[in-house]
């Protein structure tokens, strides 16, 4: 099976979007969906090469990310020891663990966030697609791996605008406000709050509430297209409402994304992930199925945490 | 999050502390509250008593005459007109000492606070700018006119025939006169910056962005009230400012344009401002036309108030909460 990526039909890669991915089997496209859907049927001609399967049933888990045995440190402190993880699309995969166990470090190690540390040194590897992310572009890289923060965080600028904000590029090419309407509109659809803002997208971010903002934040990060969403505690600012509200949309993006979701909410992890990595002190104790990890951990340590005995 | 959370739960403590104060109260505390209502009362007083003062005086002498005639030279206070130069004056130096200190502040402040790399070259940018804070103007302005004297800079000040260089213009006056203002622009703008979370940053980043657009679509909107507060407070001091006048623009009180080219002989020419019109017709300077001078001075803090309130609506108006 080999992956080839596709230049979509579209010209929406001349609006600075990348390029669309398929997943191609022996030169033949499979019946699967196609890893990002657009324009929802309602910009007509557009939609047409992208019709979504709508009998597709079994989810379709394939590898993005691979960790290879990564260490990070500052200065002296070994924040994360030799963990090697695999992220799919198609699941979400929940980190969990106390305070100060590296989730966070390791997250932002996907996206080399960590790197703007002064004092961060890295070792072993992480591939995205089988490359190797060290060598790649920084800015590349962190539109291919979205994130979203613990605070919401939208622009002081207009709602289209934050969501618009990673498709303009700098230079003379940028596309204009009618292209990136249908991107806009469709990243606001799957972030879950089209029907919320449609009226006022020109009103300005920071007037929506705290459950809005983050769904916000999450349409600016899907409106780039990554293949994988990193969440670092997404929901630790929000009300239980907005948090049902955004563990629906993790839930509805993971065939498309897949998904990594740093967590101190147990009952959290245990109603949207597939797989759960718990972590302990920087190293990777325990990695499986969410049901396994849950219900018959094989360390010991997991089973504490788990339980509540420690955290 | 966590701070939010300390400040709240500070204010529930201290609300019901409030209601019985007067009873729960030690002496030492109270005698602290009435010194610090005592002082509070005297600055109100003594504001209001000067601003009161020019006020009266300045509203019984200022006539649409003196707004719209130049300044003559006489013996007499009616010979000597009015202070529409003076006016234009403050008005120039003003933009030109803005124009140059806003862009220079704005760029410090961002090289501070987002890069400021190497530590001790970003320490010793700070000291520079907290020094031109304490560093008397009179100072600042003889050290420009010792650079504005030498040949070198001939072409932007006043030079008499033979080519002697005076050093004298509204180009030597803004050129130090942004020295002043510089700091207010560079402590607004930093202070803009310091207050969006590291994570607004990190989000730009992670959307794939580098630090030059980051700062140019994020960081500098989302600044604009603290710039506008700090470039309006260095306008201020601008306006506010006599000795530099005095020193670099020469003492006409006329605009003395110089040279051949239209607009550019004005900045290059001497003239005065409100201040150095003040000084000069007040009983400190020549004294010719003391009631013109106090509707100067009652115009200048028109103006200076108008500044303070623009100030206070643009703080209100700008500030963002961020999550």
């Amino acid at each position: 099976m080999g992956i080839e990526t596709t230049d979509d039909e579209r010209g929406l890669s001349e609006a600075g979007v990348p390029p669309v991915r398929r997943i191609v089997v022996d030169g033949e496209t499979p019946p699967v969906r196609v890893a990002h859907r657009i324009g929802n049927g309602a910009s007509p001609g557009l939609d047409e090469p992208f019709a979504v399967e709508q009998d597709f049933e079994a989810v379709w888990v394939e590898e993005r990310m691979r960790i290879e045995s990564l260490g990070v440190r500052f200065g002296q402190k070994e924040a994360v020891k030799d963990v090697s993880l695999q992220v799919n699309s198609g699941e979400v995969l929940a980190l969990i663990g106390p305070s100060g166990c590296g989730k966070t470090t390791l997250l932002r190690s996907l996206n080399k966030l960590v790197d703007l540390t002064p004092t961060a040194i890295r070792s072993g590897r992480i591939l995205l697609d089988d490359e190797d992310t060290a060598y790649m572009d920084d800015t590349l890289l962190r539109k291919k791996v979205g994130m979203l923060f613990q605070q919401p965080n939208p622009f002081p600028m207009t709602i289209f605008d934050n969501v618009a904000y990673g498709l303009r590029e700098r230079g003379s090419k940028r596309p204009g406000k009618k292209a990136l309407e249908p991107i806009v509109v469709d990243a606001l659809e799957r972030a879950g709050l089209w029907d919320e803002v449609s009226d006022n997208l020109n009103h300005p971010a920071l007037s929506l509430s705290g459950g809005q903002q983050q769904r916000l934040c999450i349409a600016r990060s899907l409106a780039v297209r990554p293949e994988v969403l990193l969440l670092d505690e997404p929901c630790s600012a929000l009300d239980p409402i907005s948090t049902a509200i955004i563990e629906d949309t993790i839930v509805n993006l993971k065939d498309e994304i897949a998904i990594v979701i740093v967590t101190h909410n147990l009952q959290q992890a245990e109603r949207i992930a597939d797989k759960v990595a718990f972590m302990y002190l920087g190293d990777l104790v325990e990695y499986g199925p969410a049901t396994q990890v849950f219900n018959a951990p094989m360390a010991e340590r997991t089973k504490d945490y788990v339980r509540g005995d420690f955290g | 999050m966590i701070s939010g959370a300390g400040k709240k739960r500070t204010r529930r403590v201290r609300k019901p502390r409030k209601k019985g104060a007067k009873g729960v109260w030690s002496i030492g505390d109270r005698i602290g509250l009435g010194i610090a209502w005592i002082t509070g009362i005297f600055l109100c007083v003594v504001a209001f008593s000067v601003t009161i003062y020019l006020a009266v005086k300045g509203i019984s002498y200022i006539n649409l005459d003196v707004l719209t005639s130049r300044p003559e030279a006489g013996v007499e206070q009616s010979e000597t007109g009015g202070f529409l130069d003076p006016m234009i004056g403050t008005v120039l130096l003003t933009v030109l000492g803005t124009a140059i200190a806003a862009p220079i502040g704005v760029g410090i402040a961002i090289w501070l606070t987002e890069y400021g790399r190497p530590a001790s070259l970003a320490r010793f940018v700070e000291a520079g700018v907290e020094m031109l804070v304490g560093a008397p103007s009179i100072a600042l302005a003889i050290f420009g006119l010792l650079i504005f004297q030498t040949s070198f800079m001939a072409p932007f000040s006043f030079t008499a025939e033979g080519g002697a260089v005076f050093g004298r213009s509204f180009f030597a006056a803004g050129a130090i006169m942004s020295l002043i203002a510089l700091p207010f622009v560079v402590g607004g703008t930093r202070e803009a910056l310091n207050s969006i979370p590291k994570h607004v940053r990190e989000a730009s980043f992670a959307l794939g962005k580098d630090q030059a657009s980051t700062i140019r679509r994020v960081l500098l909107p989302a600044s604009r009230a603290g710039i506008a507060t700090g470039t309006t407070l260095g306008m201020a001091q601008i306006i506010g400012e006599t000795a530099v006048v005095v020193v670099l623009l020469g003492a006409s009180l006329q605009l003395a344009p110089e040279g051949a080219i239209p607009v550019l002989d004005i900045f290059k020419g001497t003239g005065s401002t409100l201040t150095s019109y003040v000084y000069i017709n007040s009983p400190a300077g020549e004294g010719k036309a003391p009631e013109k001078a106090y509707a100067a001075a009652f115009v200048l803090l028109l103006i200076v108030i108008a500044l303070n309130v623009m100030v206070n609506q643009i703080t209100k108006r700008g500030q963002h909460k961020w999550g």
